[in-house]
């Protein structure tokens, strides 16, 4: 024992060996702290602005204008708060607003996962022109279909059934409708890009688990539920993330089908003028809205929209980053 | 290749038959969404274009617009003055940040891949732009100038002055770079933010499919004795150069399509606002028919170059 030590230590490294491993070990530390500072670099670029939103959150104005303060408000507050809570009357759009977003999010995911698992899986004439097609919704800016589709919903038709029935055409204008037809029927907002993540994952999928549950006498449509699906659960977690977010923040289709009814888009885009026109109310001297009161307000407004997207974000993100280790995208 | 067959005087679906029709069971949501919907707003977008539009209580009436109804068309180019620099700037913008929106996010998936600790928070604040920046936030913040010109930004923005003219020094002084070259790439610098939040989808893509080259590739090429330099530009990017054409065209559409754009912003006023229905809609397919030349001609130059492994 002790003799195989012994010679053990004796047998020497080559010099030049040594310094070579010294010289990796070097460049790999180098490399580690230039990495890590990158990362923090970034990490910080994308957390600065919400925390400078944040500090003016809880500023009063006067901090505002003052030149020696930063970050760290002088005169703590909260009415910021208060008033966004009352002006954008956050309980009733927050419910009205989770409402839209979950219904059009889980339809769009059910209906893009059934589309993109027919096209990963099924030969059938005309597959690839189709999936042209896929890729062309997505090209298309939504502003180009904006005016039919306004019109569309608004003398809404379905093969003339309405006109036969009630005489007339159908207003889904100001109704949850819109959107939930063009879910349905994967023409929302990016449900190209959906259809296209989740046919890549499912292409993924080794075709042994599907071919053994065909051996078992299962059928197509109960061979998608039961193995497919459970299997795509990290993906659906993702797809589901984007729509309900996307969805949230949308401006421009909430914009156009629901003129008069409060969503979170809607109502953080009013938020200032409309807790302005009470201020002038009971403050008579404040005619105008001064434009430091309308961005504290904003800011406020934009953490209130986002608080609880941060919180599904927080929940999500588990599965969210194991999408990414297991979708294989492959173009 | 037959979906028929006939058995007993009938006929029946073969099994290849029966997995087309399950296929286009499985599409049916996107086929009645496309024909019923999509095609459908298509062609009324193109009828809308080459007419005037008056709009009733229970319909709307379409009447044939002047020069053969091509009338909006010819305003766009001839008459409207800003449609014209508005379209250029839009394309300009573009040419400008894909270019640096791929190399960043080709950067940072391959940063994100490696391990070291604090990876799945680092992953997740990377991520975290594709919720910080949709939809109203967005306009928001590019419509708030107080904070871009009273609250700390009026003080970054000396700062990025200054940033700019150090990095530009530091280029000029230790490289013989083209003047055009150093500015775009002092701009890239101030503007990193911009570039920084619009590529969460593409780390994600640009990841997901590092992910997916086979450990065995860097194996045998290790035992061959490659470096990591010969195995990045030898393995890791022909791999993943499909992918590169994927992030491509998926910037350029979001790129053209994000609510910040001048051009869409200006499409919805005139319509929404101005109510000129057939002059926003001509507007709409002008703009969409550019998109559509630019992706063909860098889809065409990119997909000469990508390597596919199977």
């Amino acid at each position: 024992m002790k003799t195989t030590a012994k010679t053990m230590k004796k047998t020497k490294v080559p010099k030049a060996l040594k310094q070579q491993i010294l010289l990796a070990k070097i460049s790999s530390i180098l490399w580690k702290i230039v990495r890590g500072t990158i990362v923090i670099g970034i990490c910080f670029v994308i957390l600065y602005p919400l925390f400078v939103k944040f500090s003016v959150s809880i500023m009063e104005e006067n901090d505002l204008y003052d030149s020696t303060i930063k970050y760290i408000p002088k005169h703590f507050t909260l009415n910021n708060y208060k008033l966004a809570l009352e002006g954008m009357k956050y309980t009733k759009t927050f419910f009205n607003t989770f409402t839209l977003s979950f219904l059009t999010a889980f339809l769009q995911l059910a209906a893009c996962l059934f589309t993109a698992y027919g096209f990963a899986r099924f030969q059938f004439p005309g597959k690839k022109i189709l999936f042209a097609c896929v890729l062309l919704t997505l090209m298309v800016p939504p502003q180009v279909l904006m005016l039919p589709m306004f019109m569309k919903f608004r003398f809404f038709d379905f093969f003339g059934i309405a006109e036969a029935v009630t005489g007339s055409s159908i207003n889904l204008i100001d109704s949850f409708w819109p959107f939930l037809i063009s879910a349905i029927t994967t023409m929302g907002f990016k449900n190209g890009l959906y259809i296209y993540m989740l046919r890549q994952f499912f292409k993924g999928m080794p075709k042994e688990l599907e071919e053994a549950a065909y051996v078992d006498g299962s059928g197509r449509f109960r061979t998608f539920f039961q193995i497919m699906l459970p299997s795509a659960k990290s993906m659906m977690v993702t797809v589901f993330l984007f729509g309900f977010v996307w969805q949230w923040t949308d401006s421009f289709f909430s914009g156009m089908y629901l003129p008069t009814f409060k969503v979170m888009a809607s109502a953080l885009s009013s938020l200032a003028a409309e807790v302005g026109s009470r201020y002038s109310d009971f403050g008579g001297a404040m005619n105008f809205v001064s434009k430091g009161f309308t961005s504290m307000m904003n800011n406020t407004g934009v953490i209130l929209v986002i608080l609880p997207l941060v919180v599904l974000y927080l929940v999500c993100q588990k599965y969210f980053v194991e999408s990414i280790e297991r979708s294989g995208i492959v173009g | 290749m037959t979906y028929f067959k006939k058995r007993n005087g009938k006929w029946k679906l073969t099994l290849r038959g029966k997995d087309a029709r399950a296929g286009y069971l499985f599409i049916l949501p996107f086929l009645i969404g496309f024909f019923g919907l999509f095609v459908s707003m298509l062609i009324k977008s193109i009828s809308f274009s080459f007419s005037n539009m008056e709009v009733g209580a229970d319909g709307y009436i379409l009447t044939k617009a002047a020069k053969n109804g091509f009338e909006h068309y010819i305003r766009a180019f001839t008459i409207d003055p800003d449609f014209n620099l508005r379209l250029g700037k839009s394309i300009a913008k573009m040419c400008t940040t894909v270019p640096l929106i791929l190399i960043f996010s080709f950067f940072a998936a391959n940063i994100l891949n490696q391990k070291f600790k604090g990876r799945a928070i680092a992953r997740s604040i990377f991520f975290f732009p594709v919720i910080l920046t949709s939809g109203i936030i967005l306009g928001i913040e590019q419509s708030d100038l107080l904070l871009s010109s009273m609250n700390g930004e009026a003080m970054t923005s000396t700062e990025d002055l200054e940033s700019m003219i150090g990095v530009t020094r530091f280029l000029t002084q230790y490289t013989s770079l083209p003047g055009e070259i150093i500015m775009y790439l002092s701009n890239a610098v101030t503007g990193i933010y911009d570039i920084v939040i619009a590529s969460g989808v593409q780390i994600l893509v640009f990841l997901a499919g590092l992910q997916s080259i086979s450990p065995s590739l860097y194996e045998a090429s290790n035992m061959e004795g490659a470096t990591g330099w010969e195995n990045f530009w030898k393995i890791t990017f022909p791999m993943i150069s499909p992918l590169i054409l994927v992030n491509a065209l998926y910037t350029i559409i979001d790129s053209f399509t994000s609510a910040g754009n001048e051009m869409m912003s200006s499409i919805t006023s005139t319509i929404f606002t101005d109510v000129k229905y057939g002059y926003g809609s001509a507007m709409a397919w002008i703009y969409f028919i550019a998109i559509a030349l630019i992706l063909a001609v860098v889809g065409g130059i990119i997909s000469k170059h990508v390597f596919y492994y199977d």
